[in-house]
């Protein structure tokens, strides 16, 4: 049976019109990022890499309740209240989002696009919140270098030497609520639900080359649905494609015509200094949480920034698919934000 | 823009591998490293080993320190300098079977540290058996069982 089909009601598929409001968000960060340049923007900082537990993983999930919890209760909001929690880590079966949905005891929607997790929750919860369904929703994500190193790459005291193009996984954690409150840091307008792309590239140390293309085609996308260009944004921050992935971005919009120059940022270069010898830069599920959290939503606030979008990205590749020598699929998702006037 | 036109762009736009300061400092790790050893295998000389009879203590001796730097967390920052100057004397081989005995400890001493502890050496283990093997069945094939 032929099914009818209705075109996309915003004209553009995967393109979303959104109407939430982001109330407060909050951050826990491992003690190596507080010593990179947004140290001192984030909210709590653990002692040590195993943040009192007993392994890494376990590590992992005191960040994320960590921020869940100091996001509860900044914004005076019990855990009963809350209608919805979405969130995601890079983690075999998101264990750390399971497990804190356990510790947390709110309906829970575990959620998976590597480090593009960030907007695809904020994305989900501000839809929710947009449809009404949900009023009250707390999107997080967190990521750990040293669970994610174990999972992805090699045993921690193995004797490598890391490629320029390898990346940093940023150890945190970032909560957002959202609503639909008439105050908060900052609006979430509209998003593009981005289209995985695989341009043949293999190699697992070059994840910004990778993910560059998948970048440019939800820019470009969210620019079509919704008529503008990248002159009408203060700042496009692009999830972690480091110092590698960034020129190849740049080309790659240069091509449509698009130069947003200064406007577009990377929160894997923000997020550390490069003293701080992190190769390419950060990524992680958490890195483009922490910057929106710690340098951006601030700034939208006080309204020093206008509109930005938000294009965290992701690889979405496994180990096992590496080493079966798949090529690596990669996503990325756009939320726009806008301060509230 | 095509999947194969991009791929070309990547690897012009990659940053360049510091291949000789790589080389170089393999060169001087991996120097500094077989010194050590050769101070180990001279001073068991010292005290009354012989060329045949040394060969086997000073391998142990290297083994262990290899192990101690890479329990002490030393042996990962020597590699990153150092790199294939620290991973090929016998000391990397020795980083290459600890490393991930202390990693999989947290899985326990059964699928944890005893199933993962050969994860890295296990393939040159595996497959310098199998050259063993060729060889000798090549000399046998050639020379007889003559030793």
């Amino acid at each position: 049976m032929k099914v009818q089909t209705a075109p996309s009601p915003t004209g553009q598929r995967g393109h979303l019109r959104l109407d939430a409001t982001i109330a407060s968000s909050a951050t826990v960060v491992g003690p190596f990022e507080a010593q990179g340049p947004l140290g001192p923007l984030f909210d709590r900082v653990v002692q040590d890499d195993l943040c009192g537990e007993k392994s890494y993983e376990r590590a992992e999930l005191c960040l994320l309740r960590g921020a869940v919890e100091l996001l509860l209760d900044r914004s005076e909001v019990s855990a009963t209240d809350v209608d919805l929690l979405i969130g995601g880590d890079l983690l075999d079966q998101i264990t750390t989002t399971n497990f804190a949905g356990r510790d947390l005891g709110v309906p829970l929607l575990g959620v998976y696009s590597a480090c593009a997790t960030t907007s695809e929750s904020l994305l989900l919860g501000a839809l929710a919140v947009t449809s009404k369904a949900a009023s009250t929703v707390v999107c997080a994500t967190a990521s750990h270098h040293l669970s994610a190193e174990r999972q992805y790459r090699f045993p921690l005291e193995l004797a490598v030497q890391r490629a320029p193009t390898a990346q940093w996984t940023a150890t945190g954690g970032a909560a957002f609520l959202l609503g639909r409150n008439d105050e908060g840091l900052a609006r979430i307008v509209a998003a593009t639900v981005g289209t995985v792309q695989d341009y043949g590239l293999k190699d697992p140390n070059n994840m910004g080359a990778a993910m560059a293309p998948a970048a440019a085609d939800t820019i470009l996308r969210h620019f079509r649905a919704r008529g503008q260009a990248s002159r009408d944004y203060d700042l496009i921050l692009t999830g972690d494609l480091a110092r590698a992935g960034l020129p190849l971005l740049e080309e790659l919009l240069g091509e449509e015509g698009e130069r947003p120059a200064h406007r577009l940022q990377d929160a894997g270069v923000l997020l550390y200094d490069p003293s701080q010898d992190v190769h390419a830069g950060g990524s992680g599920a958490a890195c483009s949480a922490l910057v929106l959290a710690s340098l951006v939503l601030p700034r939208l606030r006080r309204g020093e920034l206008r509109r930005v979008l938000l294009v965290a990205t992701g690889s979405l590749h496994s180990p096992r698919s590496y080493q079966q020598g798949e090529t690596i699929p990669t996503v990325a998702h756009a939320v726009e934000l806008e301060a509230i006037v | 823009m095509e999947p194969k036109e991009y791929r070309q762009r990547v690897k012009r736009l990659e940053p360049p591998r510091p291949i000789a300061r790589n080389a170089l400092w393999a060169f001087v790790v991996g120097g500094v490293i077989c010194l050590i050893g050769q101070v180990v295998q001279s001073g068991l000389m010292a005290v009354g080993y012989n060329q045949e009879t040394v060969k086997a203590p000073t391998s142990i001796i290297m083994v262990f320190l290899g192990a101690l730097a890479t329990a002490l967390g030393i042996y990962d920052r020597i590699a990153k300098f150092g790199g294939m100057g620290a991973n090929l004397p016998i000391t990397g081989f020795s980083n290459a079977v600890v490393a991930p005995a202390m990693e999989f400890k947290q899985e326990g001493p059964i699928m944890g540290t005893g199933a993962r502890i050969f994860q890295i050496a296990g393939p040159v283990i595996a497959y310098g058996l199998l050259t063993a093997f060729v060889v000798g069945l090549v000399r046998f094939v050639i020379m007889g069982g003559k030793p």
